[in-house]
């Protein structure tokens, strides 16, 4: 599968990514020789066979609906880069 | 004195025979992380001062009256994707270089309950993408039996702090061989087990539905304790699963006489270098001479494991990685204008090319268009090469194969063609599909570096492996011998 320079840049911006011209080169060789790696999964007939998703039998999980100790303010804020008056403070968001 | 050097079986019997005091362990291992790790490199942090404090902790206890467990005053490294509460965790990435967790993972909290001291974090690739810790954020780990070479990856520094003496165990975490190929390029043990039997609570999501934690140890006696003290239920973490968790130590030194070994062809008909293959196939004749049964399989699915995991892999860490954003912890650019920029900024800065690369990978798989094609077709190959294990397994009690195609290579190789890079979880990559539990033990050398074995199991069977992995590493004795680091080192080793 022939990956394309524009393909990249749509999928650095969805990613949030930004991406130099240099890396933008190297992106699209390089994903493109995966893709066509990853193109022999073709070669496999898979109409009749349903998706893994977890190897495991999983089932819903439940438990009671308790009140229980959760991280408190400080600590959840103490890895936070900027803070300010016990919220995470972001860059301006509406222009 | 030199203590170093002990297995955590040995280590413990010094213990409870009060004849070493973990203090001293702790501070014989400190010293060798002076002496080798200037070669290793194989830890990002090293908690000396928490460590001896913990060390003194547990002496004082011990002199009190109380009975030391298997783990108790034991030294060990944790890898750094493991969260440890305060304590420097960094996925090995610019973006987390500064994260202190707030809380541990359930996996390091059962460790420090059972006594064990941690000494430091280790290096891997960054999010535990790559197969040589050359992806590592920081710098990378050297091979301890060849410092031109790479340890392996994604545990490179788990593997090699262990095989260099520098702690007495380690927690590696494997998510396409991430445990596996290391040990096997190191010439360590390395388990991963079933998925769900290890909580994964605290543990910095790559791709949830293939990650599972894991021990890194000297020999089989000292991975079934290690196991004992990690595997389990727990109600953190939804994808773990109640099994019996049975005393893993009872299956080491055991007869394994009429045990079906399954050996399938696919495995050494693919891209493999001739020396390991040979390598390989002694261990298997080695084992039908102790009385284990080979019996021939075909797993035709077996090729198409790698495509199909660089498909499912990337989509699930592109979407687990969505969330380092720079604004709740971890690094971020200071100076952006709006929070698009701030995102795109950080993330830029913050992550180095493999991490980009997967998560363009992913993201690309998954978007509208392409999903069905990519990330379904995946999902539907992993049923296929599920199947392969199933069938297999009605066949035989275990399935021995190479952990990896090649000894351990040099730094540089590999690292500007990924797909090469790719191609050394060939063999690990299938069990990982299949959420299987698999061991690397050494079973020999080429030209003087590690080769694995690696032992298959049928899922939550970690028991039968510990048994074929106890048996061989008796007749080989290869936990015996260490890389010799001897004018690298003051004094020598």
């Amino acid at each position: 599968m022939e990956i394309t320079k524009g393909n990249v840049e749509h999928v650095a911006e969805l990613a949030r990514l930004e991406i130099t011209e240099h890396e933008k080169d190297i992106f699209t060789e390089q994903l493109s020789n995966i893709l066509d790696y990853v193109e022999m999964l073709n070669e496999l007939d898979t109409k009749e066979v349903s998706p893994t998703s977890h190897v495991v039998p999983l089932v819903n999980v439940f438990r009671e609906d308790e009140i229980k100790e959760v991280l408190k303010k400080d600590e959840a804020l103490k890895n936070a880069p900027e803070k300010e008056d016990g919220y995470f403070k972001v860059p301006r968001v509406i222009e | 004195m030199k203590y170093f050097g002990l297995k955590v079986h040995e280590a413990h019997k010094l213990i409870k025979d009060r004849e070493i005091s973990s203090e001293q362990l702790t501070k014989s291992i400190m010293d060798r992380i002076e002496d080798v790790e200037g070669i290793v490199h194989g830890y990002v942090t090293v908690t000396k001062e928490y460590a001896l404090k913990k060390a003194r902790e547990m002496d004082k206890k011990i002199a009190e009256g109380e009975e030391p467990g298997p783990l108790s005053g034991i030294p060990c490294a944790i890898k750094d994707n493991i969260c440890t509460k305060d304590i420097l965790t960094t996925c090995s990435s610019k973006i987390l270089k500064n994260f202190k967790p707030p809380y541990s993972a359930t996996v390091y909290q059962k460790l420090e309950e059972q006594g064990c001291i941690m000494i430091g974090k280790t290096n891997m690739d960054e999010f535990a993408m790559g197969s040589s810790t050359e992806n590592s954020g920081f710098f990378t780990t050297r091979n301890p039996w060849d410092p031109a070479r790479v340890p392996g990856g994604s545990s490179g520094g788990s593997s090699a702090v262990v095989a260099a003496d520098e702690a007495l165990f380690a927690l590696g975490s494997d998510t396409g061989g991430s445990i596996r190929q290391p040990a096997s390029f190191c010439g360590v043990v390395g388990f991963k087990p079933t998925y769900g039997r290890v909580s994964r609570y605290g543990l910095i999501a790559f791709a949830s539905s293939l990650d599972q934690i894991g021990p890194i140890t000297k020999d089989v006696r000292d991975c079934a304790l290690i196991l004992n003290a990690i595997c389990g239920h727990d109600p953190m973490d939804s994808t773990s699963v109640s099994a019996d968790v049975p005393d893993f130590t009872r299956f080491v030194d055991k007869d394994i006489k009429g045990i079906k070994l399954g050996v399938p062809k696919e495995y050494y008909t693919m891209q493999i270098d001739d020396s390991v293959k040979k390598e390989t196939g002694e261990a298997v004749t080695n084992l039908a001479n102790i009385g284990a049964e080979k019996v021939e399989l075909e797993m035709p699915y077996t090729a198409y494991a790698l495509p199909a995991y660089y498909l499912i892999n990337p989509a699930e860490a592109s979407s687990n990685l969505a969330r380092y954003d720079g604004i709740r912890y971890g690094f971020t650019y200071e100076d952006a204008e709006n929070l698009l920029e701030a995102y795109k900024k950080t993330r830029s800065s913050g992550f180095g090319p493999e991490v980009k690369r997967r998560i363009m990978l992913g993201t690309y798989a998954l978007s509208s268009g392409y999903y069905e094609d990519y990330y379904l077709k995946a999902q539907k190959v992993r049923s296929l090469i599920a199947r392969d294990f199933d069938q297999a397994f009605k066949n035989c009690d275990v399935i021995v194969t190479p952990t990896a195609p090649t000894v351990s290579f040099r730094t540089g190789e590999k690292i500007d063609d990924p797909l090469m890079m790719y191609l050394n979880d060939i063999f690990t990559v299938p069990v990982s599909m299949a959420g299987l539990p698999a061991v690397s033990i050494p079973c020999g050398f080429v030209n003087g570096l590690p080769v694995g074995l690696q032992i298959i199991g049928k899922p939550f069977d970690e028991g039968t492996i510990i048994k074929v992995a106890s048996a061989f590493e008796r007749m080989l004795a290869l936990d015996k011998v260490k890389p010799l680091f001897g004018s690298y080192v003051r004094g020598g080793a």
